[in-house]
């Protein structure tokens, strides 16, 4: 700021501090539609970058031998060196929250699991799915927990409207912190 | 001792006739006998010279946290916890600083040339920068700890490495997050921000945009040189006083978005209690005595310098009270050097031990006037309301250690 007050003409000076929205330094390059497309793998609860594709359970069922994750989280979901994927038996009238940290049953939204097997697996080979093999594992996930029935194909449209039984029993962050709050201020501590 | 004396007769006499009459002072003085000189010496290598290395005889060390191995079997990294019984002053050094990640990832070897940081979602302007060009950008550099949300302490644990070490303070230089999204341009409705690494996992988390603009910093440099692998080389988000997992390492792109994501780190560490979520989310004052502190040892009744460290999410510590009566009755502690804004703050407390068994205790209270509760009065503020007995949240509740006749210092959860 320093530096471009020396510069500027104060006319222009004046045009930077009423703009808010236009840069001050003018460092960083503008990146390509096409660039953003590539990086931005976020996938928002209601699913707007979820990219086109489809897959049912049953393709689920075949790739989840095929891609190594029966070998990770056991055949049926557990009993594997790595986390289960499937609910607890803690009998029928369990609250979600009683089921486990397993996200293909705890997470509010099923594109959430969308998200994590896209980004996080098969491990040591992140990445390497695809958009259709995605869908299919999350249906598969979802199945394997009853949270779809078996004759299930996800795609973009159908995969955020897909009852998550977490749906609504989660606290939100407190969206009325602001800097300078105590974390809870009717909390003494 | 003999084989000893004349292994440094030969060294002193290469010495002498390598340097010439430089040395020849230091070696007049020891070679004199009037005090022991040391055993051994450090020899001098390209890459001590480079890079120092500590004492042979410093043999503190991390451990892993919680019980799960790191690295586990897969070869990920978890939890890992700073040895704070060892702790001096308020700054953890970088190679001890406590290390989380979600559920377990690797460290990855990024090439700093070819890192990049993405700014874009609702903005205006859309922005990639190369770590050169954030070097450029106007910097701060701000003490701040974190903190894991999985700092808990259960009467198993046995040290203060234990209950305690996952978190850690540090220096931290960097450009403020705001400056970046002023940068960028926050459109309307941009209420929140997901910042995502580039770890395997590519671990991302919502912030509020509250938060984002308020003090956050884009850190490259740590404790005065470049932030370490294992805590996010080159680039780390740094979300004073908040959660941990907030703190975003290797730090690759940054959407703003118009609601909570639900990452997988989101959805990790969901509430189902909105008075969890918010005591989760930013730290309470805390504080712990350091020494004595459990597994340790006095060797004997007398004088003692007592020493913690105090922290909260909310501000500066203004004040640490500490106990040797088991909580019956509080003293002020010293605060040493400054309290800086959502940093560890080192207190100390000079106290003369009978010899008798005792219980020490710390309690810090914040600028904003909050107080660390005993584990009782957090259980019962929320039993006298009708909820369950327990803390919730971050648990921010007091230390006790024990200390019993013999000198052995024991934590006294109970
Ligand atoms: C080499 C072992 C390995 C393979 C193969 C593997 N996973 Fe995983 N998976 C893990 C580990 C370990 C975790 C725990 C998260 C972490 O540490 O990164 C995990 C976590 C998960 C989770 C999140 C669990 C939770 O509730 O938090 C899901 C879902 C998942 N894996 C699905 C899959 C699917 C689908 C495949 C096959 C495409 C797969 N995994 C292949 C090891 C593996």
């Amino acid at each position: 700021m320093r530096f471009l007050r020396l510069l500027l003409p104060l006319p222009l000076m004046l045009g930077i501090s009423v703009q808010a929205q236009s840069p001050t330094y003018g460092l960083g390059r503008t990146p390509s539609a096409e660039e953003i497309r590539a990086w931005d793998i976020s996938i928002s609860p209601t699913g707007e970058e979820l990219p086109a594709g489809s897959g049912s359970v049953g393709e689920g069922s075949q790739l989840y031998l095929e891609k190594a994750c029966a070998g990770c989280h056991g055949t049926t979901g557990t009993g594997g060196p790595a986390p289960r994927l499937v609910k607890r038996d803690v009998g029928p009238d369990a609250g979600p929250w009683a089921l486990g940290r397993v996200l293909p049953i705890r997470a509010p939204y099923a594109t959430a699991v969308w998200d994590f097997i896209n980004r996080g697996m098969p491990l040591y080979q992140e990445g390497t799915l695809s958009a259709d093999e995605v869908y299919a594992l999350t249906a598969y996930l979802l199945f394997l927990n009853d949270v779809v029935e078996e004759g299930t194909v996800l795609d973009a449209q159908s995969l955020p409207k897909v009852e998550m039984p977490n749906r609504d029993t989660w606290a939100p962050l407190p969206e009325w912190w602001r800097p300078g709050m105590s974390r809870l201020p009717s909390y003494p501590y | 001792m003999g084989s000893k004396r004349s292994d440094r007769r030969e060294f002193l006499k290469r010495g002498v006739a390598l340097a010439g009459g430089v040395t020849l002072g230091a070696v007049a003085k020891s070679a004199s006998g009037q005090l022991e000189g040391p055993e051994a010496f450090i020899q001098g290598t390209d890459e001590l010279v480079g890079y120092g290395k500590r004492s042979s005889y410093v043999t503190s060390v991390r451990i892993p946290h919680g019980g799960r191995a790191s690295p586990d079997t897969f070869g990920l990294d978890f939890h890992i916890a700073a040895p704070l019984q060892d702790s001096v002053g308020v700054i953890t050094p970088s190679s001890l600083h406590y290390m989380g990640t979600t559920r377990g990832s690797f460290v990855p070897d990024i090439d700093p040339e070819k890192h990049r940081l993405m700014i874009h979602g609702m903005v205006d302007n859309p922005l990639v920068f190369t770590m050169e060009e954030l070097k450029r950008l106007p910097s701060v550099t701000r003490m701040h700890f974190i903190e894991c949300a999985g700092n808990r302490a259960n009467r198993r644990h046995r040290t203060v490495q234990e209950t305690h070490g996952m978190t850690s303070c540090a220096e931290w230089t960097g450009v403020l997050l705001s400056t970046l999204l002023k940068e960028a341009g926050v459109q309307d409705g941009g209420d929140w921000i997901v910042a995502e690494g580039v770890e395997n996992v590519v671990g991302a988390s919502s912030i509020h945009m509250a938060k984002a603009m308020d003090d956050c910093i884009v850190c490259y440099g740590m404790n005065g040189e470049a932030v370490r692998p294992q805590q996010g080389f080159p680039l780390r988000l740094l979300v004073p006083g908040f959660e941990g997992i907030l703190n975003v390492k290797w730090l690759r792109r940054i959407k703003v978005v118009d609601q909570f994501y639900m990452t997988y780190n989101d959805y990790g560490h969901l509430r189902q209690d909105s008075d969890d979520a918010a005591l989760g989310m930013q730290i309470g004052p805390k504080s712990v005595i350091t020494y004595p502190s459990g597994g340790q040892q006095l060797p004997g009744r007398g004088f003692y310098e007592v020493s913690g460290l105090a922290w909260s999410g909310g501000g500066a510590v203004a004040r640490v009270e500490v106990t040797t009566d088991g909580g019956r009755s509080w003293v002020d502690a010293e605060i040493r050097g400054t309290a800086h804004p959502m940093a560890h703050t080192r207190f100390t407390f000079n106290w003369e031990w009978d010899g008798q068994e005792c219980e020490l205790q710390s309690r810090c209270t914040d600028v904003l006037g909050s107080v660390q509760p005993s584990r009782v009065q957090a259980i019962e503020y929320w039993t006298q309301r009708g909820q369950p007995a327990r803390v919730k949240g971050q648990d921010n509740s007091i230390q006790p250690w024990r200390v019993e006749s013999d000198g052995s210092v024991h934590n006294a959860i109970s």
